[in-house]
């Protein structure tokens, strides 16, 4: 008896459209993320239903994390030479006395949190081990000491003439003093204007802004 | 798998019971591949930062110490917050009066706020008098709206009146004060600002707060 040849089928499927997709999920995620970098504190802002973006240059930073610890960063990509002329203003007002070493480190440093009488130290630390180094954040609560002021009027100071926006990131849990002694120290360097980093929320249905928005469409 | 196919049948037929010699394909087996590419898009995926971060704009006045410089607003147009411990917004309409059966301090939360400045705004619209209002701030802001193509221009300055004084206790978070910043806009409110609380303020919520049960 001949024997009926049954057609053998594969149980493998044809895998390539699937790879296909994967691998250009994978493209779109290289190429649209954007590492953040690695941030001594973790701060969660509160959101707000403004949707314009946060500038990443020009801008000088004032974080206040959730125990009301106050910290300054200058953002500054398309210039380097903002944080020598901020650290030198610093270095000058406050009698510092820092190395070049130390300056020169400043660029590198992501986060300064230390009252003056500690930044010498912060500074010979190498700009990834700070990471890990618990800051206590620049003094700011006591009116008489609002170390801020000389940041500020160093930063003011180096972008002289130039756009700069001073941008406040709070975390939601911190307490109001703390925000208003930020901006103390903003006020007393004649600066009344800033921008407050936040999460972006969905608007409200049916409220005022929300139909003007509707309108504009 | 991945290997090149061998030599096929060689000719003659093989009798019942002879297995026939696999045909192997040329395909290439995919399966690590594909597993590698999914544990790279995972770490993408969970590293993307996502959510950019936006920014509210906040402008804060020059500090004076000449009472004639202060900027005046009218009584009955003010509505007063004041922000407390644990998400608690108190506030009162015009001057804060606490004498026996005139109380006006009142105490609502975070969620119940919107609805009393959406209240007051629409109570001030309605009271309105041109006669009580500088014309020609009236007209710029009229002029400003129709520029901005508000169908409801005739009515933009009807609400000048309207001012909203935020004033946060040492309790507040920072997160209330964004809050109720964020608020202003939600609302349109035009005029509102940021002041220090008074001590009569301060003593009112810190009796309330301790009168309440935890």
């Amino acid at each position: 008896m001949p024997s009926i040849k049954i057609p053998r089928k594969s149980t493998d499927t044809d895998m390539t459209p699937f790879v296909d997709i994967a691998f250009l999920i994978l493209s779109f995620f290289i190429m649209a993320t954007k590492f953040k970098p690695p941030e001594p504190v973790e701060i969660k802002t509160p959101g707000s239903v403004l949707s314009q973006k946060m500038p990443e240059s020009n801008a000088v930073l004032i974080a206040t994390d959730s125990t009301n610890k106050v910290y300054f960063t200058l953002l500054s990509e398309k210039d380097p030479g903002k944080f020598d002329a901020i650290i030198n203003g610093v270095n000058e007002t406050q009698k510092l006395g820092l190395t070049p070493a130390q300056i020169n480190n400043f660029k590198k440093t992501y986060m300064v949190g230390v009252p003056f009488a500690g930044l010498k130290q912060l500074l010979d630390i190498d700009a990834k081990e700070q990471i890990n180094v618990k800051q206590p954040g620049i003094p700011v609560m006591d009116s008489t000491n609002n170390q801020l002021f000389w940041w500020i009027q160093a930063s003011k100071n180096a972008f002289a003439g130039e756009k700069l926006i001073y941008l406040i990131k709070g975390d939601g849990n911190s307490k109001y003093p703390a925000f208003e002694a930020v901006i103390e120290a903003l006020k007393k360097n004649e600066e009344f204007k800033y921008s407050l980093v936040t999460s972006l929320d969905d608007i409200p249905a049916g409220s005022a802004l929300d139909l003007e928005q509707k309108r504009l469409k | 798998m991945a290997s090149i196919e061998g030599g096929g049948d060689s000719g003659h037929k093989k009798g019942p019971g002879v297995k026939k010699a696999k045909k192997l394909s040329t395909r290439v087996d995919m399966t690590p591949m594909v597993d590698l590419g999914f544990l790279l898009i995972t770490f993408f995926v969970f590293t993307a930062t996502m959510s950019t971060p936006t920014t509210l704009d906040l402008n804060m006045p020059k500090d004076v110490d000449d009472d004639k410089k202060k900027t005046e607003v009218k009584q009955s147009g003010v509505l007063t917050l004041m922000l407390g411990k644990g998400n608690q917004v108190y506030y009162y309409e015009g001057q804060l009066q606490v004498a026996e059966g005139v109380n006006n301090f009142k105490q609502t939360t975070m969620k119940g706020i919107r609805q009393i400045i959406i209240d007051k705004k629409t109570e001030v619209i309605s009271r309105f008098n041109p006669a009580t209002v500088d014309p020609k701030s009236c007209e710029d802001e009229k002029a400003a709206a129709k520029k901005k193509g508000d169908p409801n221009w005739e009515n933009a300055c009807k609400d000048m009146d309207f001012v909203v004084i935020i004033k946060p206790d040492e309790d507040a978070t920072y997160k209330n004060t964004v809050d109720i910043l964020d608020e202003m806009t939600i609302n349109k409110v035009k005029r509102y600002a940021m002041v220090k609380l008074l001590k009569e303020e301060k003593e009112l919520i810190k009796a309330t707060e301790a009168s309440e049960p935890k």
